[in-house]
């Protein structure tokens, strides 16, 4: 009961943030409510009895990237917007807006809300750990795409580099 | 004991409630004599006197150093972000303040039959017989560490001022660079301990000899600059440098938006000194059979570190300070890691 | 699970009441004596010339960059560092060559000059 109560404070703390997210005038302030989403998902996923991933959600998310976002929103010294919506833009995200409205309707119809229950239960997660659970599923049986990641990661220094260097 | 909510007893709030309170005056406390004790030990250091005259042996003056900050005039420059400007400070006090939560400062006690844990992120799982803390203690801590640059990189551009937003810039690119560099350092005591619950890596500790210390003492060396690059302080203080950046990110900032910066500064440093002393010096483990005292002493002594470099090192440039930070300590803590991570395999 | 947590929570609680306390106490208490000259930015001094929120320096969202990516290999080894005994040889197998391929990214930053500060 109380738990719920939570849940739902969190929640509509959640998408208030994010409403404010594209609603703010000045870039700042639009990411300062990203970085409160961010929190209230890592919240979330605390309540889901998934510490590693909140965890990695406040380290990667909010804690990096979104230092380079405020970085980036001031090294363009990006003013508060003041340039009027145009009528096409309203149209086609309200359009695409529909569309996306249309299909989680659909899902959440055909499927159960609750979602199946596979192996990882509250008691499993009690007993091993969820660090390290995650890290036996990645190092074991998606190993492939974990080293894939650090080609990824490679290819994107090498991107940062080039992008931000004026001669190499 | 029979009344419970959430599936929890009542005396687990009272617990809980106690403990708060007691560990948040602990670091309000010390964050207050941490000031006076820097402007003695300095002052020692440099045959003066430091602060004499309020109380004896200046005792009370950072309570009279309060109270100046409290009656202070609140100034907002005219072309700040106001709303930025004032939620900057808060932004730098509150992770300060709770990354203390996970780190047990104490052996398990037992009130009215009930088995309380002294770390505030923990309680005593009657059912499951053991300490239930966040088992992903350590991840916490460096997620806090990373709020803290926001604070400081905003309070820096909202003040509209040239030397705050520079200030606040390089402050922010130090503190991330240093902080993955001691990241890095910890993983390689992650590997010893084989958890991310701050409970089992103090546990793991048992005796003198059984602290992380003797096993990383590279770990050690590197966490420990780092965490003074982390915090701000001399000799990589660059964010304030007076003679370049007036105060840095703090130059518009007065009164008590200006104590909170102070605050949060020492609030990290006690943080931090309270994470060296868990990861690498047993925690609440050895020498003396008292948990707290050891806990305590321990947090004072790395306290005490911060402070006799302040006294003795100069200023380090920019430019050094980053090369030092990525072209030496990143590679250094991978170093570690794989050097570990290969004789403990090959040694188990 | 949760009771790990709660104390968490009012910890939160109880720092931002500190922190709004003091601040709310300290503007009422306080003097009040705006005026111009006192609410411009401060410059040692000198008038201020134009506006602070000038563009900067590129290197800094670079080390934001590079931070983000090295970041991302550090969260990949806190699951590995509590597993790699248990994975043997194997495990450090994998994370040599994990580690192996952004080395390679770290030498291309280093001759590149990328963590030069000029």
């Amino acid at each position: 009961m109380l738990e719920s109560l939570f849940f739902l404070i969190v929640a509509a703390v959640a998408v208030l943030s994010g409403i404010l997210v594209i609603t703010c005038k000045n870039p700042i302030n639009s990411a300062l409510s990203l970085i409160l989403t961010f929190f209230c998902v890592a919240t979330f996923y605390v309540m889901l009895e998934a510490p590693f991933m909140a965890a990695v959600q406040v380290i990667v998310y909010a804690g990096a990237i979104m230092v380079l976002i405020v970085f980036v929103i001031m090294l363009l010294n990006i003013k508060t917007e003041t340039d009027k919506r145009t009528s096409h833009a309203v149209l086609i995200s309200s359009i695409i807006g529909l569309f996306v409205l249309f299909e989680t309707i659909y899902f959440l119809n055909r499927s159960s809300l609750t979602g199946s229950k596979g192996l990882m239960d509250s008691a499993m997660i009690k007993s091993v750990g969820h660090t390290e659970i995650i890290g036996k599923a990645l190092f074991t049986d998606f190993l492939l795409p974990f080293e894939i990641t650090s080609l990824l990661l490679l290819v994107a220094i090498v991107g940062a580099v080039v992008v931000s260097k004026r001669k190499i | 004991m029979g009344y419970e909510i959430l599936g929890l007893p009542l005396i687990y709030y009272l617990a809980m409630l106690g403990k708060v309170i007691v560990v948040f005056l602990f670091v309000l406390l010390t964050v207050a004599y941490a000031t006076y004790a820097e402007r003695k030990i300095i002052g020692h250091m440099q045959v003066r006197l430091g602060p004499m005259e309020t109380a004896w042996h200046g005792l009370l003056q950072p309570i009279a150093d309060g109270l100046k900050l409290f009656f202070k005039e609140e100034i907002i420059p005219s072309q700040a972000s106001k709303l930025v400007f004032l939620l900057s400070p808060f932004i730098a006090l509150v992770p300060a303040f709770i990354a203390f939560a996970v780190i047990p400062f104490g052996d398990t006690i037992e009130i009215a039959g009930y088995k309380i844990p002294l770390q505030i992120a923990a309680y005593y799982d009657t059912a499951a017989g053991k300490v239930i803390d966040v088992n992903v203690g350590v991840l916490y801590i460096l997620a806090m560490a990373g709020m803290g640059v926001y604070g400081i990189v905003l309070a820096g551009w909202s003040s509209n001022n040239k030397y705050s937003l520079l200030g606040g810039l390089r402050s922010a690119a130090q503190v991330i660079s240093y902080e993955l560099a001691a990241s890095f350092a910890l993983v390689a005591v992650f590997m010893l301990s084989e958890s991310l619950s701050l409970q089992k890596i103090v546990a793991d500790q048992a005796g003198v000899f059984g602290w992380y210390v003797w096993k990383q003492p590279l770990a050690f060396i590197l966490f420990c600059i780092c965490s003074v690059a982390e915090t701000n302080r001399t000799p990589f203080d660059l964010p304030e440098a007076e003679n370049e950046l007036v105060a840095g990110f703090g130059t518009e900032y007065s009164s008590m938006k200006y104590a909170m910066f102070f605050m949060a500064e020492y609030a990290n440093m006690v943080t931090v000194s309270a994470v060296a002393a868990t990861f690498f010096l047993g925690g609440w483990q050895g020498p003396t059979p008292w948990p707290i005292l050891n806990f305590v002493a321990k947090v004072y002594f790395f306290m005490f570190c911060f402070i006799w470099i302040r006294a003795t090192y100069p200023r380090y440039r920019y430019d050094q300070l980053m090369r030092l930070g990525w072209k030496v300590f990143l590679p250094l803590a991978l170093l570690n890691i794989v050097v570990t991570g290969i004789v403990v395999t090959l040694f188990k | 699970m949760l009771g790990a947590y709660l104390p968490i929570l009012l910890l939160v609680v109880i720092s931002i009441c500190f922190g709004l306390g003091a601040l709310v106490l300290s503007s009422f208490v306080g003097p009040k004596k705006p005026s111009k000259v006192k609410l411009q930015p401060y410059e040692c001094g000198c008038e201020p010339v134009g506006s602070a929120r000038e563009r900067f320096s590129i290197k800094f969202y670079l080390i934001a960059m590079l931070f983000i990516l090295f970041d991302i290999e550090a969260v990949f080894l806190y699951p590995w560092s509590i597993l790699f005994k248990k994975l043997g040889m194997f495990g450090l197998a994998e994370m040599g060559v994990f580690i192996a391929i952004l080395l390679v990214g770290y030498i291309y930053i280093w001759k590149k000059g990328a963590l030069e500060w000029e």
